[in-house]
């Protein structure tokens, strides 16, 4: 067990150790190149023509008058798209550009290339589109049984989940009907990319994303071309947070370049970001817990629809997780689960940090709170009661053979101590200076919750990672395609490679199609899958340097602790020290164990490894009011292995705020599926001020099997337990049910 | 048309000369697209996030409000002008230090609110530091390590001090 003790960068290397990123200067700077930053001589600016209707039919689109704008170079709709219509993350369902029938308010109909972003937009203005307007579907539960918005229906998954035995029953039953509202990645840096087109036909597109090589693969399919076509090349990359995992401006880029033989950026604003990518899935959740006067939880039944949005991108997947971890990090013998993600005319919904588990844990903990009660215990000791541990079985019957500390991050979180009482001072009110609240009116209120989150992807999806390791005299390269979004994989790359190969020597070679795909940044993998693959590549060159030495000298050496020791003991020599002068070079690839399919009943090991995290808020609310600060959230977190304490930090704290963001700010206003509030004044996200100090209780270092150096992905788990920690508190504080996130003013002052 | 009625920027000292079609367009933009200086971010386009945050004079604002023209004669100091000859100042050196840094894209935006702030306020309290940069939106760190920056830098700041004093 270890806690964070230094916040600063160390001077020491390898992997453990606060490592400098190496981004840090061109960072701090100004000078990191973002996709925003790009440009290139003779470029056009392009821009899209998105629908303003949820739901309509094109009868026609003129384009003529725009067209005859000066400046203008091209105008491209649907008949123009050079291969198939379609793209998808998962499944391709979504038009490059809407033919016949727009399905969300922001389908992009038209795209147009021209001298100066000005133009670009004129050009949009001009363009007329005749649209018969339909009457949209908006309601997830009625669209299960509505008349289909798509050719492919608007039940995306149905899943059940039968486990043990459907007749247990409690002796005492808490039920509970949650929501949850539609939240957004908003990265700071939105939507942007360069294609550049060739003479011989082929493209460059410079892009930020989460996984180039799924893009390549879905740009070929539209475009007609082969893969060696397509270059991806990655562009600095503004956060993501699963919003980039989805295609967006990448296909209308390409067919702009290649049109106008012109290089082509675009850049969405704020506006057009929100409308241009995925967001989280609305859910609706019914559950019934079944518990007995020992605090054990008997049995779970539970009804959850996610609204997917008008297609189906990865809602398949998000409803597996939201399903097949719907009871918990709980150990519960029987259950009965039902899950449909659907389609409706709203925006389409994907990935979003937490992916599917937000949605559920936020109604599972309330639930465990409510069983708390019911039973007359404390509802931290109900949960240690209910611990899963290594061993035990999860509802799709799979067991957990790795690291399960559930008990002691829940103990070590519990004994933490708690924050000082009220300050009065105005800046630390709810509401702040801006508000009135009354210090006599302030109630604080304790929540605490508890989480799991699958690591990588499941269900039998192999996703891989490919590195490259070369050294020349002693300078040693690493290429993955692995996407750096900010959480600091460049840097682990550095510790990695420094680690096994004892060299600091190492230069990171930007990520890009032209090796094998690293799978996408999400799904807390990268450390585990690229991280894997960058080590397998690295220790395969000083398997090739022993060998060649060993040929050499015709002796044999062994490799400790970094140094090469010859067997008669006469020779030593650093493995840095012995990579001067010679070139290796070693790719590999990465597979997590196999994961399988969930079968007709929910069942199998569908899934690779576990994390869990827990949560302890501290709030204080002004109930006349509505107002809610959060004073503290404190935290314990399984993380397997620590590789750097900094980034590991930050990626807790960072998942944390956005946890906040769903408790208590963050929702896509809807209505009749068009966003009401497309932009930062509207959609807040939380500041400096909102956020409050984190304290890390814990984090606890199990080294899980299987994992590089025993580290588990951190990025999720904190996103995860901390929205329904600080609604828990909340309840704590006033008393209020609230069955819903985010938490609004009138949820508390007008109950 | 003479040097006098040809319009000019003096952005970190250096003045340049810009065609009068870019009076119109926002100075952020401005900054980016036309003197190349791309270090301003652009993220909300409405004075919500910070990302754009320059010195004007002696306000700090968000770039992307200002039309260009209103920018003619005065004094634009950007990220870039932060560390000049190439060597960090106090706070860049402290967000390197500490790991304020991920995706990096709010990075510029702060860095010039957090000189500006411990110019006025070079020992603030942890609430103070918060209440500064809250017009600055990350979406990365939770603030945690931007505020333990503004704090160590603040030490900086104030050792800086203390050592004129002795002089003094």
């Amino acid at each position: 067990m270890t806690t964070i003790e230094s916040h600063k960068v160390a001077t020491d290397s390898g992997v453990g150790v606060s490592a400098q990123r190496p981004d840090a200067i061109p960072k701090v700077t100004g000078k990191f190149a973002f996709s925003s930053d790009l440009s290139s001589q003779n470029m056009l600016w392009g821009r899209t023509l998105r629908s303003p209707h949820s739901s309509a039919r094109i009868r026609n689109i003129d384009y003529s008058e725009a067209l005859a704008i000066t400046g203008v170079h091209a105008i491209l709709t649907a008949t123009d798209v050079p291969g198939k219509n379609l793209f998808g993350l998962e499944h391709p369902d979504q038009p490059v550009l809407a033919d016949d029938i727009v399905r969300y308010a922001g389908e992009p109909i038209a795209i147009v290339a021209a001298e100066h972003p000005e133009i670009a937009a004129k050009a949009i203005g001009a363009i007329n589109v005749d649209f018969e307007i339909l009457t949209p579907l908006v309601d997830s539960e009625i669209a299960i049984t509505a008349e289909p918005i798509h050719p492919e229906g608007n039940v995306i998954r149905h899943l059940v989940i039968d486990y043990g035995d459907p007749n247990a029953s409690g002796e005492l039953i808490v039920e509970g009907t949650y929501e949850v509202g539609m939240q957004d990645q908003a990265f700071m840096g939105t939507e942007s990319g360069m294609a550049v087109p060739s003479s011989d036909g082929s493209v460059d597109l410079f892009i930020s994303t989460q996984w180039l090589h799924s893009d390549r693969n879905q740009i070929i399919e539209a475009l007609d071309l082969p893969e060696d076509m397509v270059r991806l090349t990655l562009a600095g990359v503004g956060g993501a947070f699963g919003g980039r995992e989805d295609v967006s401006m990448h296909v209308h880029l390409c067919m702009l370049a290649l049109h106008t033989g012109r290089p082509v950026k675009m850049v969405y604003d704020r506006n057009e970001s929100f409308l241009g990518h995925v967001h989280r899935h609305p859910a609706k959740i019914w559950y019934r817990h079944h518990a007995n006067r020992d605090g054990r939880i008997v049995k779970v039944e539970g009804k959850i629809i996610l609204d997917g949005g008008a297609y189906a991108s990865t809602t398949s997947a998000v409803l597996a997780n939201a399903c097949c971890f719907s009871t918990g990090p709980y150990n519960v013998a029987n259950a009965q689960i039902e899950g449909w993600g659907v389609r409706t005319n709203n925006p389409p919904c994907g990935a979003m940090r937490g992916f599917g588990n937000v949605q559920t844990c936020f109604a599972i903990e309330a639930q465990m709170d409510k069983v708390a009660t019911a039973l007359n215990v404390d509802p931290i000791e109900l949960r240690l009661r209910n611990a899963l541990k290594t061993g035990d079985k999860i509802i799709t019957g799979q067991i957990i053979t790795g690291a399960a500390p559930v008990k002691e991050v829940i103990t070590s979180l519990a004994g933490h101590p708690m924050p000082e009482p009220a300050e009065d001072n105005l800046l630390a009110r709810p509401g702040g200076t801006g508000r009135t609240s009354d210090q006599k009116h302030i109630k604080r209120g304790i929540g605490f919750a508890v989480s799991i989150k699958n690591l990588m992807f499941a269900e039998g999806f192999d996703d891989s990672s490919e590195a490259l390791c070369r050294v020349n005299d002693g300078a040693v390269a690493i290429h993955t395609a692995c996407v750096e979004v900010g959480q600091g994989f460049v840097t682990l790359v550095q510790q990695i490679a420094e680690e096994v190969l004892g060299t600091s020597d190492v230069e990171i070679i930007p990520a890009d199609t032209s090796i094998g795909s690293a799978g996408s940044t999400s799904a807390s993998r990268q450390t585990w899958m690229s991280g894997g693959a960058v080590l397998k590549a690295c220790e395969a060159v000083v398997k090739n340097l022993t060998e060649q030495i060993e040929r050499e000298e015709g002796v044999r050496y062994q490799n400790i602790d970094g140094t090469l020791v010859s067997e008669d003991g006469a020779t030593t020599i650093p493995i840095g020290d012995a990579l001067r002068g010679r070139s290796l070079e070693e790719k590999v690839v990465h597979h997590h164990a196999p994961t399988f399919p969930l079968n007709e009943k929910g069942q199998g090991n569908a899934h690779v490894s576990f994390a869990f995290a827990a949560h302890r808020a501290v709030v204080d609310v002004d109930q006349e009011l509505g107002l809610v600060r959060v004073i503290e959230i404190a935290t314990s977190q399984d993380v397997g292995r620590i590789l750097n304490p900094l980034q590991a930090v930050g990626q807790i704290e960072g998942g944390i705020a956005q946890g906040l963001g769903l408790a208590v700010l963050e929702e896509l206003i809807m209505k009749d599926g068009v966003i009401q509030n497309a932009n930062f004044t509207d959609y807040l996200l939380p500041t400096a001020l909102d956020t409050p100090p984190i304290e890390i209780a814990s984090l606890i270092e199990e080294p899980e099997p299987g994992a590089p150096f025993g580290a588990k992905g951190i990025g999720e788990p904190p996103t995860i337990s901390s929205t329904p920690a600080i609604v828990a508190a909340i309840r704590d504080a006033t008393g209020l049910d609230l069955r819903r996130v985010p938490v609004r003013p009138e949820d508390i002052a007008l109950e | 048309m003479s040097d006098i009625t040809e319009p000019h920027l003096m952005v970190n000292g250096t003045k340049f000369t810009i065609d009068d079609s870019w009076l119109g367009e926002s100075l952020l933009y401005t900054l980016r697209e036309q003197l190349g200086l791309y270090g301003s971010k652009n993220a909300c386009e409405q004075g919500e996030c910070g990302s754009c945050s320059i010195m004007f004079d002696e306000a700090l604002v968000c770039s992307c409000l200002v039309l260009t023209g209103n920018a003619v004669g005065r004094e634009i100091q950007t990220i870039e002008s932060l560390a000049p000859d190439g060597s960090l100042s106090d706070i860049q050196q402290a967000f390197v230090d500490v790991g304020a840094i991920q995706c990096g894209f709010c990075t510029p935006g702060l860095l010039v609110t957090i000189k500006n702030f411990l110019e006025s306020n070079a020992e603030p309290t942890d609430l103070e530091i918060r209440e500064a940069i809250s017009g600055n939106l990350c979406r990365c760190t939770g603030y945690g390590r931007i505020v333990e920056a503004v704090r160590v830098a603040s030490k900086a700041s104030e050792g800086t001090e203390e050592t004129l004093n002795d002089n003094d």
